[in-house]
C-alpha cells in the first residue's frame, strides 16, 4: 500500500526501557556451541546486553506508567486525547483488547477511541499510519500511539538465534493534526504466505498451550525451544530483509523524487548490528547515519526499536531541531515498510527506565 | 593477509575445510558461523558482501567461496 498524508506530525516522543539489564556474557552458559565462537557472534552481532521486565509486568502496566509520567509532568492533558492506538503482541488478556484497559485505568473519556494492533517489528510504522487516517477525522485532533511488547519471557533463554536479541520496551508517541503541511510519504507491504518465518506456534486457538507444546526440543544447530517459544528462521528472514527492504526502499524514494542525501536520519526498526549495518550498505547509506545500536544497549523489542532509537540517538536533539527522517520497520507477518517525514521541534523526546 | 582457510580455521580450528564440499551440510558451519565468516571476509579483503549473497550456496565450499570473492574483485589466489 502507498501512501500519503498532510497536516499531520508527531509531537513528542517517550520510551519506557527497563531496569532490569543482562549481559550476553553472563547468559553464554545457556547456549551449546563452544564460548569462542559465541563470543565471535557477539562481536558481529551487537549483542552487549539486553532488557526485560519481571514476568509480572505486563503491556497495560507500561502504558499506564507512560501515560501517567507524561500527565504527571505536563507533558499531555489527559482530556486532550482523542484515540488511543495500542500495538502490541504480547497484550495482556485475549479479551478484552489491552486498550481498553489502559482507557480504563487511566479513566479516559468514552470518546476516546481505543484500538488493538497485533504487530511487531514494523509496528510503529502501522501504528503511525493508523494513527495518521485517524487524524482524517474532523473530531480527533491528538492521538496516543503506545507500542508496547513484553516477549522476552516467550524467547526461549537456551535459543542462541532469538534469545540474545529479545528486549522488553515500551513507546509513547503523540501524533496531532497541524497547521503546516508537513508532507509524509511511505509505502507498506505484507505477505503472509510467509507468516511462519516468525511465529509463536502455541498459545492461540489454533494450538492451545499444553504439557505437549512446552516440551522442549533442540534443533540442528544446538538451539532449544518449545512450540510455546517464539521461533525465528534465522537465515530466512536475514533475506527477506536484504532483499525486500532496499527494494521496497528505493522504489519510495523514486516515486516521491526524492534523493538520499536529503535524509538526515535513516532511523530503522535493528534486529541486529549485523544486518542493519548491511542494509546501510545495499542502500549506500553511512553508517553513521542509521544508528545500529539498540540491540546492543536495550535488545529488540519489536516495534519499539524505531522510538529507542530515536529517543536514546537523537533525543534532545529531536527537542531543538527538526529532521527529514526515514523510518523503515520489516519482520513479523511478513510485514514491511517505510516512511519518510519530517520529524522535530518535539514537546519531549527522552527515555525513562522503570 | 589471511587466506580463506586461515580464516575458516578461526573460526573452526576442529575441521579440515579441504576434506568437505559441502561445510554446512557436514555440519562445519552452522548460520552463525555464516555472519561471523562475512564479518571477517569483509574485514580481511576491505569488501562489502551485499545481504543478498550471504546465502549457503555462496559459502558452502572454497570453491563457491573464491568464486564469490571473485565478483569483488578480491584475487583467486587467496
Amino acid at each position: 500500500m502507498i501512501f500519503e498524508y498532510r497536516n499531520k506530525k508527531i509531537t513528542g516522543v517517550l520510551t519506557i526501557v527497563p531496569k532490569n539489564i543482562r549481559t550476553f556474557d553472563e547468559e553464554m552458559e545457556n547456549y551449546k556451541a563452544d564460548k569462542a565462537r559465541t563470543k565471535r557472534l557477539k562481536k558481529v552481532m551487537g549483542y552487549e546486553q539486553h532488557r526485560m521486565f519481571d514476568d509480572s509486568v505486563c503491556v497495560s502496566d507500561l502504558a499506564v506508567f507512560g501515560m501517567e509520567y507524561l500527565f504527571q509532568n505536563g507533558l499531555l492533558k489527559k482530556d486532550e486525547i482523542d484515540a488511543l492506538i495500542l500495538v502490541t503482541q504480547s497484550p495482556d488478556y485475549f479479551m478484552p483488547a489491552t486498550s481498553n484497559i489502559v482507557h480504563g485505568r487511566l479513566g479516559l473519556s468514552e470518546n476516546v477511541f481505543c484500538v488493538d494492533i497485533n504487530q511487531g517489528c514494523a509496528g510503529f510504522l502501522v501504528g503511525l499510519i493508523q494513527a495518521f487516517s485517524l487524524l482524517e477525522q474532523p473530531s480527533v485532533n491528538k492521538v496516543a500511539l503506545i507500542n508496547a511488547d513484553v516477549l522476552t519471557r516467550k524467547v526461549s533463554k537456551a535459543d542462541r538465534n532469538s534469545y540474545p536479541l529479545a528486549g522488553d520496551a515500551a513507546s509513547i508517541t503523540i501524533v496531532e493534526s497541524s497547521s503546516e503541511e508537513n508532507l509524509i510519504q511511505g509505502e507498506i507491504r505484507m505477505d503472509g504466505s510467509r507468516a511462519d518465518m516468525l511465529i509463536i506456534p502455541a498459545g492461540g486457538f489454533r494450538t492451545p498451550c499444553s504439557a505437549e507444546t512446552a516440551i522442549m526440543r533442540e534443533d540442528e544447530e544446538g538451539n532449544s525451544r518449545s512450540l510455546d517459544n517464539l521461533v525465528m528462521g534465522g537465515r530466512e528472514v536475514f533475506y527477506f530483509v536484504q532483499t525486500e527492504v532496499p527494494k521496497l526502499i528505493n522504489d519510495l524514494f523514486d516515486r516521491i523524487k526524492t534523493s538520499k542525501e536529503e535524509i538526515d536520519w535513516w532511523m530503522f526498526h535493528q534486529p541486529n548490528k549485523f544486518m542493519v549495518d548491511k542494509l546501510a550498505e545495499a542502500l549506500s547509506v553511512p553508517y553513521e547515519k542509521m544508528p545500529s545500536n539498540i540491540v546492543t544497549y536495550f535488545g529488540n523489542a519489536s516495534g519499539v526499536t524505531i522510538p529507542t532509537n530515536l529517543c536514546f540517538n537523537l533525543g534532545e536533539k529531536l527537542e531543538r531541531e527538526t529532521y527529514k527522517i526515514c523510518f523503515a520497520g520489516f519482520g513479523v507477518g511478513l510485514t514491511w515498510g517505510a516512511m519518510v517525514m519530517d520529524v522535530g521541534k518535539l514537546g519531549f523526546c527522552r527515555l525513562v527506565e522503570w | 593477509m589471511k587466506t580463506i582457510s586461515n580464516i575458516l580455521a578461526e573460526i573452526r580450528p576442529e575441521f579440515d575445510f579441504s576434506e568437505s564440499n559441502d561445510f554446512f551440510e557436514d555440519g562445519y558451519l552452522d548460520s552463525f558461523d555464516l555472519i561471523t565468516l562475512v564479518s571477517m571476509l569483509d574485514k580481511e579483503y576491505g569488501i562489502k558482501i551485499k545481504g543478498t549473497d550471504i546465502v549457503p550456496e555462496n559459502f558452502c565450499n572454497m570453491v563457491a567461496i573464491r568464486n564469490l570473492l571473485k565478483g569483488y574483485g578480491v584475487k583467486d589466489d587467496i
